[in-house]
């Protein structure tokens, strides 16, 4: 599904990633965790097409398609969804609007019709009731006035609606309490399936108590430096990351 | 009597000639440019004025040399040399093409992009036109559904014959000759402009538009309407176009003047896209607009605009609010874009007691535009208990356009109460990724982006206007993130 070779960006002058390599399949999660200023955000915007990144080598493939040669916004519309870790307000735009919108400009890249409202609505409900927003949603701006809790539950009704390929979740626990973090996680589980991956960036192991990833990966210095089974956030939140900061010559590859 | 009226109509949709006012030889016909006594007179002889209203014109006029052209406006350009005018041409019928391969084709793309029809397209660039059965008899309708309920709507040249002493009981009250200087010259040499009146306790069934009124050929540069709302009437009129629409004159200065009888309501709606000039600015119109409402007992008068064309816009539609309890309203989207200036706002006269005021302002500059917001709120000694609510805010797109806020507040009553919120914003890279990341592409995600920040104004406009001017907001800024 998702084959990222020796992908190295920059921002400015300034190298962050540095000769990535990161395979994903069909229906695996995988986590990336990883210290402070290792470059987990960068690879998120890098993979959505955020273009104040330079991508200086280095290739991503999404099933056959050169990501790095897309729009971000066509990105999108092959099945790459971010959800991020400060989930932007846009003011006077409806979230169903804007969703409507989302939706359509998928469909039209795939040869369809915009979506009937009546199946839309019902979508709408069906998805924001995975998340516990159900009714909250009609007439409020994108993201506009939300607690970081309902913030992070729309991302991932976001998700739900639009039922991507790739799923990237970006520091999707910070700032939410146990509550929303269950109710966020019970929204992602539900999503999990055979034909959708997820990368899942992530500062603690707290998460992945509620979303067990299959594989983890620990980021440093703009490499992936250790690669290993769901036990491996166990040994990181027992040892921390110093152990791994000098880079072996073994752990380059997922 | 029907058949008349419709061959009368299809005369004027086909554009023969005014039924009044000009004959065939006057319409060959332009004076020298320059502008004096002389010409005034000409004027008002040509269009075969009462005498009140030829002294009328010639008191603007003394009043207009005696006057010194505005410079505290937020604005710079070349200031128009008022002897190299021609104060009188008959109206000319635009040449016509005999197709649209004739027409500029970015006029057609921008036309294209708004949704306008094919045949609409050809009557706006003036292309000859068939019309369909379809349009004349909505017209037709029209104009009889209006006559029984005794609206006058015509032509102010066809009013001041028709209907003397209604133009004359109100021409004048709300903006004067020596009101300012572009209103004391347009008072002097104004050609044509619209007229309506709406009898007592008459709710006006339909948007009244100059759109309908398709003897109007071309638009004057110096334009005069004149609404009036009779007691616990009501009407909703509109003005302008989103077609963008050229002009060969490059100075516009018109008046328009709004008397809201007791208990009545007018709304007011203009979309303006005038030519805005090339990137430079350069060849666009300067629009320099005297635009006022006089509201009696219990009455309101609700302003909308959506601004978007002309190289340099100076415009405050205002209300006088002298009756009690009586209500003025301004919501304005205005946007900027290469080289334009517009500095445009309101102004809220309290002067009755209880009297409200609302004023919702979102300019939208981009490229190397200036956009200004000026408002006055001023509450009169004897406004108790009055209210003003002010929002202004600026939503700029890019690091070298400019954004300015020139709030005047007078405040001569204690009980008087005054809000005023402003807020500064650039458009964030951060929206349009977001909006990307979902899979709007960026144009789309800027028009959204635009269409939210002046959704509380766009929701006031009637909803065929509405749906239009959402589209131009989107063509105006194409291309305008930096």
């Amino acid at each position: 599904m998702l084959k990222i070779n020796n992908l190295c960006a920059k921002v400015g002058d300034k190298d962050i990633l540095k000769g990535l390599n990161l395979e994903v399949k069909p229906g695996e999660l995988h986590a990336i965790m990883g210290p402070n200023g290792s470059g987990k955000s960068t690879l998120a915007a890098v993979l959505a097409g955020r273009d104040s990144f330079e991508v200086t080598d280095g290739s991503v493939d999404l099933d056959g398609i050169d990501l790095l040669d897309l729009e971000a916004s066509d990105r999108a519309r092959e099945g790459v969804f971010l959800a991020f870790q400060y989930p932007i307000e846009i003011p006077g735009v409806s979230n169903l609007n804007f969703m409507k919108a989302a939706l359509n400009g998928k469909r039209s890249h795939q040869g369809l019709e915009p979506i009937k409202a009546k199946d839309f609505l019902a979508k709408v409900k069906e998805c924001s009731s995975l998340v516990e927003l159900d009714g909250q949603l009609r007439d409020r701006s994108v993201n506009e006035g939300f607690s970081g809790g309902e913030k992070k539950r729309n991302e991932i009704f976001q998700m739900a609606m639009l039922e991507p390929k790739l799923a990237i979740l970006d520091e999707t626990d910070s700032g939410l309490d146990i509550d929303a973090l269950r109710v966020v996680s019970k929204g992602v589980n539900a999503m999990r399936s055979s034909e959708r991956s997820f990368i899942v960036i992530t500062h603690y192991q707290r998460l992945l108590e509620h979303i067990v990833p299959d594989f983890v990966h620990v980021l440093s210095n703009g490499k992936i430096v250790k690669s290993g089974g769901k036990e491996l956030a166990l040994e990181l939140e027992e040892k921390g990351y110093d152990w791994l900061k000098e880079p072996s010559h073994d752990t380059s590859n997922a | 009597m029907e058949r008349i009226d419709e061959d009368k109509l299809i005369d004027e949709v086909t554009g023969k000639s005014y039924e009044y006012g000009f004959t065939t030889d006057i319409e060959s016909e332009t004076l020298h440019p320059g502008l004096n006594e002389g010409v005034v007179r000409t004027i008002s002889a040509k269009k075969n004025e009462p005498e009140w209203l030829l002294n009328w014109r010639l008191e603007a006029f003394k009043v207009w040399s005696e006057m010194k052209e505005p410079d505290w406006a937020h604005v710079e350009y070349e200031k128009p040399d008022f002897q190299a005018i021609s104060y009188y041409s008959a109206p000319k019928q635009k040449k016509e093409l005999a197709s649209l391969d004739e027409v500029d084709p970015e006029l057609l793309k921008t036309m294209e992009k708004l949704g306008i029809s094919i045949e609409e397209q050809k009557r706006l660039s003036g292309v000859a036109v068939d019309f369909v059965m379809d349009s004349v008899s909505v017209a037709t309708s029209f104009k009889e559904k209006l006559g029984e309920l005794g609206v006058i709507f015509c032509s102010l040249g066809e009013a001041i014959q028709e209907h003397p002493e209604l133009v004359r009981k109100h021409l004048g009250t709300v903006v004067p000759q020596r009101d300012n200087y572009y209103a004391a010259l347009n008072s002097a040499v104004f050609t044509d402009g619209s007229f309506c009146y709406i009898p007592k306790g008459v709710r006006c069934p339909m948007e009244l538009s100059t759109y309908f009124r398709i003897n109007q050929a071309g638009t004057g540069q110096f334009e005069r309407t004149l609404i009036v709302a009779d007691e616990g009437s009501y009407v909703s009129y509109l003005e302008g176009c989103t077609a963008p629409q050229r002009d060969e004159n490059q100075l516009h200065a018109a008046v328009v003047e709004i008397i809201s009888h007791d208990e009545a309501e007018v709304r007011y709606s203009t979309v303006q896209n005038w030519y805005p000039g090339d990137k430079d600015g350069k060849g666009g119109v300067f629009n320099f607009v005297t635009k006022r409402g006089l509201c009696h007992r219990a009455s309101k008068i609700s302003w909308t605009q959506v601004e978007t064309g002309s190289a340099v816009t100076w415009k405050y539609p205002s209300c006088i609010l002298k009756g009690d309890d009586s209500i003025g309203e301004f919501f304005s989207v205005a946007v900027t874009n290469n080289k334009q200036q517009a500095d445009t706002g309101t102004k809220m006269i309290h002067i009755g007691k209880r009297t409200r005021s609302t004023i919702i302002s979102k300019g939208i500059s981009s490229g190397h535009s200036q956009n200004s917001y000026r408002g006055l709120v001023q509450i009169h000694p004897g406004a108790e208990n009055s209210r003003n609510f002010s929002v202004c805010d600026s939503l700029l797109m890019t690091d070298t356009c400019g954004a300015h806020t020139f709030p005047y507040i007078e405040a001569k009553n204690p009980t008087a109460q005054i809000e005023h919120e402003a807020t500064t914003s650039k458009i964030g890279d951060d929206q349009i990724f977001y909006c990307q990341q979902r899979g709007i592409e960026e144009e789309e995600a800027i028009g959204l982006i635009v269409k939210g920040y002046a959704k509380d104004v766009l929701n006031k406009l009637p909803m065929e206007f509405a749906v239009e001017a959402q589209k131009l907001l989107t063509i105006s800024l194409e291309g305008s993130v930096g």
